[in-house]
């Protein structure tokens, strides 16, 4: 056979970018280096939004973690302290993140099952017991209550002596995602955004080492999206939070440089790295030119960005610690500040102890033994890197526009256009699988009969929902009823104006209002979020 | 005469919020001809109940991720007892472990379709169980 014959396959990315089988110097011939890539901690951040990235200081490692009761979850939390975790990435269970106490008929059958209960301030209390809140940096994943849980960890961060301007951490706190996917939502669209631009206005005028808001093109991806569609709506969610807070008249110098971003990362390798490294330029000339920044820390796209559980599979599941491995490996290229991953027993419920600590020793061996840290963004000056950058900027781009034609992200979630879209994507994807043109090793290639799956799962234990609620019913009895009623009648006259919440929710906090209480308070004022249902 | 296309309630009770599989699900029975219902999120067991008798399904289908399968399904089979449904089929998706598809079939569940069954596989079930219902 004579090589003009050779047929090769074509090669398609997720995002819609046809693939040559090589590339060379005409590819990336309209690179100005200066102007496109820059230095690592230089504009566009390209390369990076440090100098020296990792040789200097590696990426944070935040497994999420929580279950059960605040004071078991305090234990996984020293556990994975102790095994050299730096920072917490908390889980709360469903009813805490819907806003409702343990003993409501609604939380039935989910407290503490996929992540710790917190009813009042006490939980949070003996959640971080023993741990240094001024070293540990901490993560709350929480978003349509997040205004509940900062203030109580404020207030148990204030009561361990750290002052108000050390605290360092960041909320999740990224309602508008939540639409799309995760789907804890309470709240209609605007009060939801009112409620974030509360925290963001309060954390830039008293907490200022805080991160209020992650904004998350994770779970949107995770819900079907491709990864320019991750970026494009993450970054246009990003951008309806920034308009809101402006309106209030602070400048994006004052809190741009505060919101950082969470990132999903399954699928092909390469195309995740570029999806980074052109995420990183877009949004640096989005902050610069769009809104006119000065301040290059606020130009800076930070991020945690994580092995996603749509990667892993629950067949055959020990290849699941093996992606994660690579998961890990395509973070540490593209230049993460942060990571997590999926453990390999996600597929089936949340983590065993042992599982949570392979995901560490995962992150710990790639940069102790692999050599991730030695320079900055190593596939720099790769002609197909570089080229499949550009592409993944351009597409990012169109995307962004279609969403502002349909009227905005705001209206396109309202509406449901995103959710179906990205439901749509997901039947696709789904079908690929099953019709075998998307390959999943040991799912539709290689296919093992596996008799009984051997793996070691998390058990729930519905006693500590008992003790959940006895503790609960106890804080109830010992506080100052009077004083609990008047904070919530504050924080609803106060609901039903224009003023931040954060110091009526503080107050409230103080005087150990629950949970429940606060949120009932704000869904009588609010209402709470009709879900365009449509397919 | 044609018959009357299958109808299924696709259902996510509780507080879940991972509705990828169960819109997926809804697409795949669509494409299999049948007509699919999807309740949308935070659905109580009473309003699941509800919609099945207003929507005069075949089949209630629940997708539950979280881990609370157990109790919400044998909430949601007392129900239907009561209110003399119990012979509309359930069916439940999502993060179903082995171990637990006996007990939800000791419920008086149909069928259990874990995470990454196949569409055919649910479509032909569903087909089966209302075949021998409808006689």
């Amino acid at each position: 056979m004579s090589r003009k014959e050779i047929k090769l396959k074509d090669v398609v990315l997720e995002s819609g970018i046809e693939v040559k089988p090589i590339y060379g110097p005409e590819d990336v011939a309209d690179i100005d280096y200066e102007r496109d890539i820059g230095e690592p901690g230089s504009y566009p951040f390209t390369r990076g939004i440090h100098k020296y990235m990792y040789r200097y200081r590696p990426f944070t490692m935040r497994q999420y973690a929580g279950f059960g009761t605040p004071k078991e979850s305090n234990e996984r939390f020293k556990f994975l302290i102790s095994q050299g975790q730096n920072a917490l990435n908390v889980a709360f269970d469903l009813p805490s993140q819907m806003g409702l106490d343990s003993d409501d008929p609604r939380a039935w059958g989910e407290v503490g099952r996929v992540g710790m209960s917190v009813d009042t301030l006490k939980d949070m209390e003996i959640a971080f017991e023993g741990i240094p809140l001024d070293k540990v940096s901490v993560s709350l994943t929480i978003n349509a209550v997040t205004a509940i849980m900062l203030a109580m960890y404020i207030t148990v961060a204030e009561k361990q002596g750290v002052p108000l301007a050390e605290i360092r951490g960041t909320t999740q706190n990224d309602i508008l995602k939540e639409y799309i996917g995760r789907g804890t939502w309470i709240f209609p669209v605007e009060p939801s955004i009112r409620l974030i631009g509360d925290t963001i206005e309060f954390c830039a005028k008293h907490v200022p080492k805080y991160y209020p808001v992650s904004v998350c093109g994770y779970h949107i991806r995770e819900s079907g999206a491709n990864p320019v569609q991750e970026i494009a709506y993450a970054y246009a969610i990003a951008c309806a939070y920034i308009d809101h807070v402006l309106e209030r008249g602070l400048s994006v110098d004052d809190f741009v440089e505060r919101i950082s971003f969470n990132f999903d990362i399954f699928g092909n390798l390469w195309e995740q790295v570029a999806k980074f490294r052109a995420a990183r330029r877009l949004w640096a000339k989005i902050i610069k030119e769009k809104y006119g920044a000065t301040n290059p820390k606020a130009m800076q796209m930070k991020m945690i960005a994580g092995g996603g559980g749509g990667g892993l599979t629950i067949e055959q599941p020990e290849n699941n610690i093996v992606r994660s491995a690579y998961y890990a490996l395509i973070s540490a290229l593209s230049g993460t500040q942060t990571m997590a991953l999926c453990s390999y027993d996600e597929a089936y419920t949340i983590p065993t102890e042992k599982a949570a600590l392979i995901s560490l020793r995962t992150m710990q061996i790639l940069i102790e033994e692999m050599g991730l840290a030695d320079t900055v963004d190593p596939l720099a000056g790769s002609y197909y890197i570089e080229w499949l950058t550009n592409e993944m900027e351009k597409k990012i781009v169109e995307e962004m526009k279609k969403v502002e034609e349909m009227g905005g992200i705001v209206k396109a979630i309202s509406e449901g256009y995103v959710q179906r879209e990205v439901a749509r994507q997901a039947y696709l994807y789904e079908k690929g699988i099953q019709e075998g043109t998307i390959v999943k090793v040991g799912v539709n290639k290689y296919r093992m009969e596996e008799e009984e799956r051997d793996v070691q799962l998390h058990e729930y234990k519905p006693e500590q929902a008992e003790e959940q609620i006895r503790r609960l019913n106890q804080v109830r009895v010992e506080r100052d009823g009077a004083a609990v009623s008047e904070a919530l009648e504050k924080l609803r006259h106060a609901a039903e104006g224009t003023e931040n919440l954060m110091p009526y929710i503080l107050e409230a906090v103080r005087a150990y209002a629950t949970v429940g209480e606060m949120t009932q308070v704000l869904k009588d004022v609010f209402g709470e979020f009709k879900e365009p249902v449509g397919l | 005469m044609k018959e009357k296309p299958i109808r299924v309630l696709i259902a996510k009770p509780g507080l879940d919020g991972h509705d990828r599989g169960a819109k997926v699900v809804a697409h795949a029975l669509r494409e299999a001809g049948m007509e699919a219902i999807y309740t949308g999120l935070h659905q109580t067991v009473e309003q699941i109940v509800e919609a099945a008798l207003q929507e005069d399904v075949d089949v209630i289908g629940l997708s539950i991720l979280s881990g609370a399968h157990l109790p919400i399904t044998e909430k949601l089979m007392k129900l239907l007892a009561e209110q003399d449904m119990a012979d509309v089929p359930v069916i439940v998706g999502g993060n179903i472990p082995q171990r637990d598809t006996e007990k939800l079939k000791a419920l008086g569940v149909a069928g259990v379709f874990p995470t990454a069954s196949q569409f055919e596989a649910i479509a032909d079930f569903i087909r089966e169980i209302v075949s021998q219902r409808r006689g």
